[in-house]
């Protein structure tokens, strides 16, 4: 997790997001007065990524790869039908790969030209994912960011940066904490952060994990 | 393009600013423009690739103050005049001046919702002729600066590269953004040494892949 705060100034935001509100507004009821969108469709569409998809999808995903051995192996093999298991799939996860962090290479994910990013298993990314300082250094310096983001690599770890350019969606099983033999998969689920999936962080030791 | 979207080696953009307990959306306006383009996407009157091409297409100037949901509005509002499914003056007024135009698909309603992003949009279709290359050959990236849509960026043109894994063939977004079909091609990613990329301040354990279409490749 980033040291850094979130530091707007919020009364220029303020006045900003009045004005979208209303152009959104207004395009939203002359685009429902054509008939071209549903109203209650917009509903369903915002609900389904606020409150049902999101990074406890993925964390589903790398318990199960931990605590799995013929799991972990159908992800390696086919990542999109191993993933559709757990009932995790469609709009951008429609190919997915899965990137096993080891002791000798640590994965990080970025889409330099867009957002790219797999909505089944992770939800809508974060703003930083999508903002031009990620987008821009992670793959020139990605260990200044790593550090960043408060992680310390493996003496001697590499560390391999996939920019995602193409309709492949990657997921990163982070390394399985130390102390963690015997767990259930509920339980190793919640050592799985959203950033240890995307390779700006680890998954939380034991010691870290919330009691 | 060489538009200001790609942005892979800029500098100058300060520190990643990354807020603890993030919201999924920071207004409600940008709930209805995510909500808006999908479901406008769902009309079938133009594909993602022409979606990211309508976004990375805005005056760089505009691209780089804008936040992530007003690029996504101006990409729809964009897309929607040059369909002609909405009228610039319509979108001024906010009211409707004419009839609706006929579109590819129906409007998505709410009970299709759940079906439409569960099949999503694969975009591997069938190959057209043999993968030209194989898991293990050296490749260069070909040096290119088409004035449409690419997803060859800026910072991977003309580099030595390695084929790590092959996909099948794929939707190709150069020919397809501008509407000139699919014309699926191979796609595979390479990978690059970090110093190939960068020159010898990079770490020499480090490297970069990305997922990148046959056309764009050429033997070593």
């Amino acid at each position: 997790m980033s040291a850094h705060s979130h530091d707007h100034d919020h009364a220029t935001e303020g006045s900003e997001l009045d004005e979208m509100t209303l152009r959104v507004k207004a395009l939203e009821s002359l685009l429902v007065e054509k008939g071209y969108v549903d109203p209650a469709a917009l509903d369903a569409l915002i609900d389904t990524y606020e409150t049902k998809v999101g990074p406890r999808n993925g964390a589903q995903v790398v318990a199960r790869a931990w605590a799995d051995p013929a799991f972990r192996e159908r992800l390696k093999t086919d990542a999109t039908a191993a993933i559709a298991e757990l009932g995790f799939a469609g709009r951008q996860g429609e190919h997915m790969v899965a990137l096993e962090n080891t002791a000798r290479q640590h994965n990080m994910v970025v889409c330099t030209l867009c957002s790219c990013y797999p909505w089944p298993v992770l939800g809508l990314p974060p703003v930083w994912y999508k903002a031009p300082a990620y987008r821009s250094r992670v793959v020139i310096d990605p260990r200044g960011v790593l550090a960043e983001f408060g992680v310390t690599l493996l003496p001697g770890q590499a560390v391999r940066v996939w920019d995602s350019t193409a309709e492949v969606r990657y997921l990163v099983i982070p390394m399985r904490p130390e102390g963690t033999e015997g767990w259930s998969e509920e339980k190793l689920q919640q050592l799985v952060t959203r950033d240890s999936m995307i390779g700006t962080g680890l998954a939380l030791s034991r010691d870290e994990m919330k009691p | 393009m060489n538009g200001a979207h790609d942005l892979g080696g800029m500098m100058g953009f300060g520190p990643v600013d990354a807020e603890s307990n993030e919201p999924v959306f920071h207004a409600e306006w940008e709930r209805r423009v995510l909500a808006a383009t999908l479901a406008m996407g769902a009309l079938g009157e133009w594909s993602i690739d022409a979606s990211r091409f309508a976004r990375e297409s805005l005056p760089p100037a505009q691209y780089l103050t804008s936040s992530y949901y007003q690029i996504w509005l101006a990409g729809l509002q964009k897309l929607m005049a040059a369909r002609g499914l909405v009228s610039v003056g319509e979108m001024a007024s906010g009211h409707a001046e004419g009839p609706p135009r006929p579109t590819a698909r129906p409007k998505l309603a709410a009970a299709d919702v759940a079906r439409a992003l569960a099949a999503g949009s694969p975009t591997e279709r069938p190959a057209p002729a043999p993968a030209r290359f194989a898991v293990g050959d050296k490749v260069t990236t070909r040096t290119i600066n088409p004035t449409g849509h690419t997803r060859l960026p800026r910072y991977l043109r003309h580099h030595l590269g390695e084929i790590i894994a092959v996909h099948g063939a794929h939707v190709f977004p150069d020919s397809n953004a501008g509407g000139k079909g699919e014309d699926p091609q191979w796609l595979y990613t390479v990978k690059f040494a970090a110093r190939e990329l960068w020159g010898p301040d990079a770490d020499a354990r480090d490297s970069v892949t990305a997922d990148l279409w046959e056309p764009y490749l050429d033997a070593v």
